[in-house]
């Protein structure tokens, strides 16, 4: 993987300047890999990853499994396509096993994301079948463990 | 009056304190310095293999195992082994698991040497290896390896220094340069190595961490493996240091002899150590390939702003140390050290701990998260510019 996309996978938040001093680029350079890659949609976006418990915006967020029927044209992408242009949608996956769509929404309180469920999800036509499971509590997401590791001591200078 | 001290062994007496050991004292009593002086990698072991180290604690596995190491272990280390190194080892008979790498050594050396003997070293390098040849009560007749060949092994000068000796011991990738032995240079060096009838004791701790290529082991060349001890241990490519587990694999009598000084003076390497092990080697292509291509990009930075601050380091082909030439700064190496942690707080190592050819060098370890190594590296660009603007004016004092 080109260094420069591995570098940001883990600290997305380096400028261009910082990109550029990493990987030994020019600024101007990095600036026109990194519009390359935007535009091929290579790199889809940078986000935070926040604790909601500590900003206070928390909300509640389910996963969803969804059961939807194939269509002769296009097999789950269009269904699945629909689900997931609902903003309250955050993530949606075509799943191998026992359900075909699973589908993480997020919502303000916990009513909001059950009419969501109730009244636009299961009334999409080729839904057949919803099962909805709160999350309790997050241990890790994008690959960030939300308990704090402790800092193992090293020696400082080791042969 | 007495002391415990006039009770020592002559030759105990004769090895002087590691020089790293010295400076690791002087870094100690200084809170905050940021430290490039580490020989081990900042992340703690994998979780899989710190999970397998609990599981087998759950499930009671605290006795001893067999003196040479769980069928466990060495049947893993042996695929392992062929598929990196490119050698079939016996598990029964030719694979030796160690208190670490260090062990092994020491266990080579005690197995083969009869006092007085010789063995050649190639220096800088690792500084237990001096000392473990004095403590086995033979001579150490050092090679040294130079910048401008990039700090790799001359054959030539292997030939030269062999009159007389039994024994090469070699470190490829090397610590503290970060050389490698490839291709033609591996099949010269080989040739000697059988043209003059030595023993290679060969510590190939840092195998994985191999820039240029896959790594290439001397036990592969025409008549190398009936003469090769080869080392290897899961400190470094998994950062399991604190596990300290190394192995041996060579051919069974000398196995067999190693295994008797470890059988006495050991027992077994730790039994959690050794699960620890068998779970790493079998995750390891994933965890190790990883490693590399993060201390690639590292490496790049570092050595980057190394030239950034008007120092010539040398291109590492592998382990994580950047061997940098600091003499156009005016200092000698533990001068550099030293007024670089007394005024920028970063900690890096002087070449001469490595032997009389690190002096001019100090050893960088980019071993550590590149956020820290960023702001390391910034402040020995400082360090070097004050001591350029310097410079000139204590020429003409002078």
């Amino acid at each position: 993987m080109d260094p420069l996309l591995q570098i940001l996978k883990e600290r997305g938040r380096l400028s261009n300047a910082e990109l550029a001093k990493v990987t030994g680029q020019t600024e101007k350079e990095v600036e026109k890999a990194l519009q390359r890659y935007e535009a091929d949609r290579v790199i889809l976006g940078y986000q935070a990853i926040l604790d909601s418990d500590k900003t206070g915006h928390g909300g509640v967020r389910a996963v969803i499994e969804v059961r939807i029927t194939p269509e002769r044209d296009g097999g789950f992408d269009r269904i699945a396509a629909r689900v997931a242009r609902y903003p309250e949608v955050v993530s949606c996956q075509l799943m191998s096993g026992g359900y075909d769509l699973l589908i993480v929404v997020e919502g303000p309180d916990l009513k909001r994301v059950a009419s969501f469920v109730a009244e636009k999800l299961s009334t999409i036509q080729g839904v057949i079948s919803t099962a909805t499971h709160f999350q309790l509590k997050t241990y890790k997401e994008a690959g960030v463990l939300f308990l704090q590791d402790e800092k193992a001591e090293r020696l400082s200078v080791s042969p | 009056m007495k002391n415990g001290g006039e009770f020592l062994a002559e030759h105990v007496k004769g090895i002087p304190r590691s020089g790293i050991r010295d400076f690791f004292e002087i870094v100690q009593k200084r809170g905050d310095v940021i430290s490039l002086g580490i020989g081990e990698p900042d992340v703690s072991a994998p979780w899989a293999v710190r999970e397998a180290a609990i599981y087998s604690l759950e499930h009671g596995r605290t006795g001893y195992t067999s003196n040479s190491g769980s069928l466990k272990l060495r049947n893993e280390i042996s695929s392992y082994v062929e598929k990196v190194f490119g050698q079939r080892y016996a598990v029964e008979s030719e694979i030796l698991v160690t208190v670490g790498v260090s062990e092994a050594i020491d266990l080579a050396l005690r197995a083969v040497l009869n006092p007085g003997e010789t063995v050649l070293y190639h220096e800088p390098c690792y500084v237990s290896y001096a000392p473990s040849i004095t403590l086995a009560h033979a001579q150490g007749r050092a090679i040294r390896t130079r910048a401008e060949d990039g700090f790799r092994l001359d054959p030539r000068a292997v030939a030269e220094a062999a009159p007389g000796a039994k024994v090469l011991l070699l470190n490829f990738p090397t610590n503290p340069t970060g050389a490698v032995l490839r291709g033609r240079e591996l099949d010269e060096l080989a040739k000697v190595c059988v043209e003059k009838n030595l023993l290679v004791i060969s510590d190939e701790i840092y195998a994985e961490l191999s820039y240029e290529g896959p790594h290439e082991s001397i036990v592969t060349r025409p008549g190398m493996r009936e003469r090769t001890i080869l080392l290897h241990g899961l400190s470094k490519a998994f950062a399991m240091t604190g596990f300290r587990i190394g192995y041996a694999c060579a051919p069974a009598p000398l196995i067999e002899a190693m295994m008797k000084i470890h059988q006495y003076a050991i027992l077994c390497a730790s039994t959690l150590g050794q699960e620890a092990a068998a779970e790493a080697l079998r995750g390891a292509e994933a965890t190790t390939s990883e490693a590399r291509e993060s201390y690639r990009i590292r490496r790049d930075f570092l050595k980057r702003k190394m030239e950034e601050a008007g120092l010539k380091p040398t291109q590492p082909a592998g382990a994580f140390y950047l061997f940098v030439d600091i003499r156009s700064t005016g200092l000698t190496s533990r001068e550099f050290a030293l007024q670089l942690l007394e005024e920028e707080k970063v900690a890096v190592v002087p070449g001469e701990a490595f032997g009389p050819g690190g002096q001019g060098f100090v050893r960088c370890s980019y071993a550590t998260s590149l956020d820290r190594i960023e702001v390391a590296a910034d402040r020995i660009v400082r360090f070097c510019q004050k001591r350029k603007s310097a410079l000139p004016q204590l020429v003409a004092a002078r």
